[in-house]
């Protein structure tokens, strides 16, 4: 089957299929709490975990409303700071998914545009560059970050910028994750360079520029969009694993997996929510992005259903 | 096959030339390590005899091949952070992170291997169905997380099992062992079953896809229509077939586990290559990474090496393939 036809299918069917599956349903509620809440994380949070003068070290350690200690100030109750968990989530998760979707944006552009220069043209760059793509394939993503950001965390210095140190991690991230856009978008422009349609357009003199753009790109868009949500949730996992390790965003900047690392502090003593609630959060986050991948797999894919 | 091996051998030397040429330049371009070792006050003239009697003034080519030299004498320079022989760090972490690796590897295989079969035969039974649920939440969780919640459960709750460092170990040369020694297995069993947990996900889903495909070949189809019984058919047509791939599984492992014991041993706080690796970055400490790159580069190119060398062996198509 060539690859893009079933993008053409008509949205009747998406339809269908999306309200027949239970996880798809759930997951799309999921992900639109999770995400609606963290870009809204100013609208709704009642304090800035940003910024020191809104929060009283007083009201540490309050446990969440529910609870007989709780408070209706702070819903999910405090941390060791006082900070308001509430807020530090929202505001940690528009941190995390900020550099996740830039990261898996970055692996995009830089991937798609490799594998059509790679898949069109051929040649020593098509070598090279695939040579690259499979050792770095043998490499876990979680490998590469980690390196790509140790490394350059080394050469930058201590006093870099906190944006600074965003971008860098943004862009380790997308270094371990251009593989996979590359290696599909190559394959398919493989298939469809070949094809008459192209050829007719090659030979009126059309541009390759625009013959790669307007007519090979749109044919692989549905798997793309596949890779993309797939890769969405592995780019919310590496952030997060890196700010877990200490090697990630400042402390100041509390991302998801720093809010972790802190409470793992409190494993042993009573205080679970300060560890539990972050984690529950990014764990749903992730899965449910991963369920609509898988969603999306199998309608565009239907071979798999 | 002469000529493959040499081609391989060729390619893994490039690849090893490649990344001690990252760690050298992680070396050279990371901060100035004469302004580490003297100071403010010493005087510019000095600071520059010291880099001449270094040889950091040397052409570029010259440095780096020397680098190399180093690195095949063994001679891995000292830790800006202990002060210690880059060497005697790692050798005193590697045991830690082999036995966690080894273990893990073991329990991913065996549970893995049968797993993946049972769901390639029944895909619509429900311990298959229940299998793969858990395996996209195994894929889902961040390894840290499950960590977590194993040292939750089994140190906090119930209070079974030691949940950070290694505990009692017995010394055996270099060697130090958690294996070996009287209850230091206890200390293992958290951060193996925690690593193990993603590396068994990934060997069960490619078990089973291969099995489902050695399944649909004519000479499993032909047995089973010839009235073989079916049990016989699957463990000895079906499995030996399917296990080949196998060899590839455990070559991806290994790079799964190399990266995922730095996460899980910075939850157990296992003293192990990733601890040292984390610290290393924290701290700066450029000799330590570097050579942690070279080794961990090192490694890789040798599995990766044995796997491509067993697989021409085993499988007579990819002699052919590549050109003989």
């Amino acid at each position: 089957m060539k690859p893009g036809s079933r993008a053409k299918r008509n949205d009747g069917e998406f339809a269908y299929l999306f309200l027949r599956s239970p996880a798809a349903i759930v997951a799309s509620v999921l992900v639109v709490l999770t995400v609606g809440g963290a870009l809204l994380a100013p609208w709704i949070a009642r304090s800035d975990p940003f910024d020191p003068g809104t929060y009283d070290l007083t009201d540490a350690f309050t446990p969440p409303v529910w609870s007989p200690e709780g408070e209706s100030r702070f819903v999910l109750g405090t941390d060791d700071q006082g900070r308001d968990l509430l807020a530090s989530i929202l505001y940690g998760a528009r941190l995390s998914l900020r550099i996740a979707l830039s990261a898996m944006g970055l692996a995009a552009v830089v991937g798609v545009s490799i594998g059509l220069i790679a898949g069109y043209y051929g040649g020593w760059f098509d070598a090279v560059v695939m040579r690259i793509a499979d050792v770095q394939l043998s490499l876990p993503a979680i490998l590469t970050a980690l390196l790509v950001d140790g490394i350059s965390l080394t050469i930058i210095s201590e006093s870099a910028s906190t944006e600074f140190r965003a971008t860098v991690i943004t862009v380790a991230i997308a270094l371990s994750l251009w593989v996979n856009f590359a290696r599909t978008t190559r394959a398919a422009v493989f298939v469809e360079r070949n094809k008459e349609y192209v050829q007719a357009s090659v030979m009126m003199g059309e541009r390759p520029r625009r013959i790669l753009g307007i007519q090979i790109l749109p044919n692989v868009l549905a798997p793309l969009l596949v890779i993309m949500t797939v890769d969405l949730g592995r780019a919310i996992l590496l952030e997060a694993t890196l700010s877990f390790l200490g090697v990630g965003l400042p402390p100041n900047q509390p991302s998801l997996g720093t809010l972790i690392r802190i409470g793992m502090n409190y494993v042993f003593s009573g205080e679970w929510w300060i560890l539990w609630i972050p984690a529950t959060f990014l764990v749903t986050m992730v899965i449910s992005v991963n369920l609509f991948g898988d969603f999306l797999r199998d309608y565009f894919n239907p071979r798999l259903r | 096959m002469g000529f493959y091996v040499l081609r391989r051998l060729s390619q893994s030397v490039f690849v090893m030339l490649a990344v001690a040429f990252l760690a050298f330049a992680l070396f050279r371009f990371a901060g100035d390590p004469v302004m580490q070792m003297t100071g403010v006050e010493t005087p510019p003239e000095q600071q520059q005899a010291i880099r001449e009697q270094l040889g950091l003034t040397d052409p570029f080519v010259a440095q780096f091949t020397r680098f190399v030299g180093e690195l095949l004498r063994g001679d891995f320079g000292f830790s800006f952070r202990t002060r210690q022989p880059v060497a005697e760090m790692i050798r005193d972490a590697l045991p830690a992170t082999g036995e966690l690796g080894l273990v893990a590897m073991a329990i991913s295989l065996l549970v893995g291997i049968p797993a993946g079969m049972l769901t390639a035969l029944r895909p619509k039974g429900f311990a298959s169905q229940s299998v793969l649920l858990m395996t996209l939440v195994g894929v889902s969780l961040p390894t840290f997380v499950t960590g977590i919640v194993l040292i939750f459960l089994f140190g906090v709750v119930l209070g079974w099992l030691p949940t950070f460092g290694r505990g009692q170990t017995v010394s055996i040369g270099w060697w130090t062992s958690n294996l070996l020694a009287r209850g230091g297995w206890r200390s293992l069993i958290l951060p193996a079953l925690s690593l193990a947990l993603y590396q068994l996900t990934l060997t069960m889903r490619l078990v089973r896809a291969q099995m489902m495909e050695v399944l649909r070949t004519d000479h499993i189809r032909f047995a089973l229509a010839r009235g073989v019984p079916r049990w016989r058919v699957y463990v000895r047509h079906a499995l030996p077939n399917s296990l080949i791939p196998v060899m590839t599984v455990i070559g991806l492992q290994f790079g799964g586990i190399i990266a995922f014991s730095i996460v899980t041993e910075s939850v157990f706080q296992w003293p192990g290559l990733g601890l040292l690796l984390l610290r290393s970055i924290r701290f700066v400490d450029v000799p330590v990474m570097s050579v942690y790159l070279v080794f961990i580069g090192l490694l890789f190119v040798i599995i990766n090496l044995a796997v491509d060398l067993l697989y021409a062996v085993v499988d007579p198509r990819v002699r052919i393939r590549s050109g003989e």
